[in-house]
């Protein structure tokens, strides 16, 4: 899985631009599902078909990124977010656009420390000598994304992008691991979920699903003098209880609950006081969809560096199989 | 012949010049000229979020002869359809007729009026403005003390608006109340009127110049269906825009907007966001939107074959009905396509004519090229 992980995490795919790590997932997909379709706004949609509940399976695809708005005289990229990008976690790192070219950050009064760093005062440095040469590899609207491979840990991972390509793994993974299932499963790839969970409102509109699970990162709070959080790496996979976007609604927390408890397979329960996920979008779809989040404990979230267990992805996956296993709609779905 | 008002023939410049009028038949010109005076209209009229009837009134007469149907919706959209016999994706053009402006809070007893903002408006550009206030359009003046009676350090500061009242000129509360109510509008007094260069200045071209243009392409005849909407309460969260996409469903959407142009003097080489007179400028994303790709594209490629000045939009900034319209139902592709105006969202903006005839046909020559 590992090395599904890395092939996912090192793909070019911010927001709105998320054609290149569709076509892996696409592929990767192929065979494991009846059916596939890209909609609208670029969700990638898997059915496999059942006459069961309608379950939907979210994870998004997109990263956050930093967006090209002016290209100054002397050929440095001047940008804004795309997404939860916070000025320290760039300064020093380095980011690539799709065709490629990749640039590395600086910051006005470069030998300064006082003051506080923001985004407006950071350019971006490709290297060219002038506007006319920058102009040439990049334009205006063009956007970026970290430039980093995935490293082992040990037992843990590091790279960017867990958020949420590891979700997309998972989901991948489930769909190989289950042989059959008696819901008719809608495994989707979502887009723009770091700027406003807008692939998932439109794909669940379209889908009208019984039941919603989405697979994204969560925060953690075990690293020290961290704010008070009770996920650890290692302990499992979190059932998510509640965040910004969604509280998760008693039957599907405990659908989660008792399927992993049944089926020994660890768990946490998270409340995220910060953030959101497709979950969010997916429950106030139509007149309501009951939906839920199975997280993915994450370090350095939105940094180039995330860090998690791999034995909790790999818990998740067994916990989406069991799941999916289920008769949701005996379950009351 | 017609007679020419404003001086027309006197004007030069950018793509409406001189020449550009004598090469004109007179019935380009008569049209012209009426789109120049419809724009002025728009702008003067009354129209802050919530309270879009004048506008609307204005519209539905000028563009009633030229759409097959037109309708009203719940929240005040004003959804026009012209039909058409060419197949092509369902097509949804919109423009958002309100404004930003202010509501009255509270009616004092000596009879000023406390207000507040009704859309994002710097309390930097509110002190010594002549505003009208209510359904009579009685003139207010949100007033400030001279510098006789006030401190320097008191003129260095920025007045918050709680500070600020509007002076109608009334003896008292009961005198004020004759001719304001509390949750009344006001908007800014300002008069359209043209510039050198063929530009023009007004209050509200965010988004009248949208209203303009989508009303002159609905006069135009079409092989091919279209749904006009003019939506309301943009100014205050796309309001209107999430309802009539919601019932239109449109395959394809072009939202028509005065968007904010920087081109004065900053020291700093940053984004100068957009120019006036270069062009109409096109959206990659903004805070409510990432436009479709193909349709950035398509503007793009019809824009440089046709030899049509064009510009981005500086990234990340703003948003429009776009965002709304995008996300609706299963998901619309949609696009942004903007007039440049200097100082939106005060009393006073300065755009280009040659600007807003450049995006119309744009938009017109996109539409026709739509698969």
């Amino acid at each position: 899985m590992k090395d599904l992980i890395k092939e996912l995490t090192e793909t070019y795919g911010p927001s709105g631009n998320e054609e290149l790590i569709r076509n892996i997932i696409e592929n990767k997909m192929k065979g494991l599902v009846d059916e596939m379709k890209t909609d609208t706004l670029g969700n990638l949609i898997c059915i496999k078909k059942g006459k069961g509940a309608k379950v939907m399976l979210a994870a998004h695809m997109d990263e956050i990124g930093v967006v090209v708005n002016h290209i100054d005289k002397k050929g440095f990229l001047r940008f804004a977010a795309v997404g939860g990008v916070f000025p320290t976690y760039l300064l020093a790192h380095r980011v690539i656009f799709k065709n490629g070219i990749i640039g590395t950050f600086g910051k006005e009064e470069k030998g300064s420390t006082k003051g506080e760093l923001k985004l407006e005062k950071m350019f971006i440095d490709i290297g060219a000598k002038d506007e006319k040469e920058a102009s040439k590899y990049v334009h205006i609207g063009d956007v970026a994304t970290y430039y980093r491979e995935l490293d082992v840990l040990g037992s843990r991972l590091t790279a960017k992008a867990f958020d949420d390509r590891i979700g997309c793994a998972v989901l991948i993974e489930t769909a190989r691991k289950l042989k059959s299932s008696p819901n008719a499963v809608y495994f989707v790839f979502t887009v723009q979920e770091e700027v406003g969970l807008r692939g998932a409102k439109t794909s669940a509109y379209g889908i009208e699903p019984d039941i919603g699970i989405a697979c994204d990162v969560t925060d953690t709070g075990d690293t020290p003098e961290a704010e008070t959080m009770a996920v650890e790496l290692g302990k499992g996979p979190c059932v998510k209880v509640k965040d910004r976007t969604i509280i998760t609604p008693l039957k599907v927390k405990e659908l989660m609950v008792s399927t992993a408890e049944s089926k020994k397979i660890p768990y946490q329960l998270e409340i995220l006081e910060w953030g959101g996920t497709d979950g969010g979008a997916i429950h106030l779809s139509r007149s309501g969809v009951p939906a839920g989040v199975i997280s993915i404990p994450t370090r350095y979230v939105h940094t180039p560096s995330e860090v998690l267990d791999i034995a909790d992805v790999e818990n998740a996956v067994r916990l989406f199989v069991e799941i999916l296993k289920k008769n949701l709609k005996k379950e009351g779905f | 012949m017609v007679s020419v008002p404003y001086g027309c023939c006197a004007m030069d410049n950018r793509g409406f010049s001189r020449h550009y009028f004598f090469l004109l038949d007179n019935e380009s010109l008569f049209r012209r000229i009426t789109e120049i005076m419809f724009i002025e209209k728009l702008s003067n009229a009354f129209g802050v979020s919530g309270n879009e009837d004048e506008v609307r009134t204005l519209i539905e007469d000028e563009i009633k002869d030229s759409v097959d149907s037109i309708e009203t919706d719940s929240i005040g959209n004003l959804i026009t359809y012209k039909s058409g016999k060419k197949k092509q994706p369902k097509v949804m053009l919109a423009a958002h007729m309100d404004e930003v402006g202010f509501m009255i809070t509270n009616i004092e007893k000596d009879g000023w009026l406390k207000f507040n903002t009704v859309g994002g408006i710097d309390q930097r550009v509110l002190p010594s403005k002549v505003v009208m206030v209510g359904d009579k359009k009685i003139r207010g003046v949100i007033g400030i003390p001279p510098p006789h009676l006030t401190k320097k350090s008191e003129r260095d500061k920025v007045i918050k608006i709680e500070d600020l009242r509007i002076d109608i000129g009334a003896k008292n509360k009961e005198d004020a109340e004759k001719y304001v109510k509390t949750g009344d509008y006001a908007t800014f007094a300002t008069n359209f009127s043209r510039m050198e260069n063929g530009l023009i200045k007004g209050k509200a071209f965010d988004d009248r110049i949208g209203c303009a243009i989508l009303t002159e392409l609905l006069k135009d005849t079409y092989p091919f269906a279209l749904y006009g909407v003019f939506t309301v309460q943009e100014e205050v969260g796309l309001r209107g825009a999430t309802v009539a996409a919601y019932r239109v469903e449109p395959e394809v959407a072009f939202v028509l907007e005065g968007t904010a142009a920087g081109d004065f003097p900053i020291k700093k080489d940053l984004s100068k966001a957009a120019h006036v007179g270069k062009g109409p400028v096109v959206t990659h994303m903004d805070r409510s939107v990432i436009c479709d790709k193909e349709l950035v594209s398509l503007l793009i490629n019809i824009a440089e074959k046709n030899g049509i000045p064009y510009q981005f939009k500086r990234p990340m900034i703003g948003g429009t009905d776009a965002g709304k319209i995008r996300t609706a139902k299963t998901g619309t592709k949609a696009a942004v396509l903007s007039v440049p105006s200097r100082y939106i969202h005060s009393p006073v903006s300065i755009a280009s004519l040659s600007d807003m005839e450049n995006t119309k046909r744009l938009i017109s020559l996109t539409l026709r090229s739509l698969k």
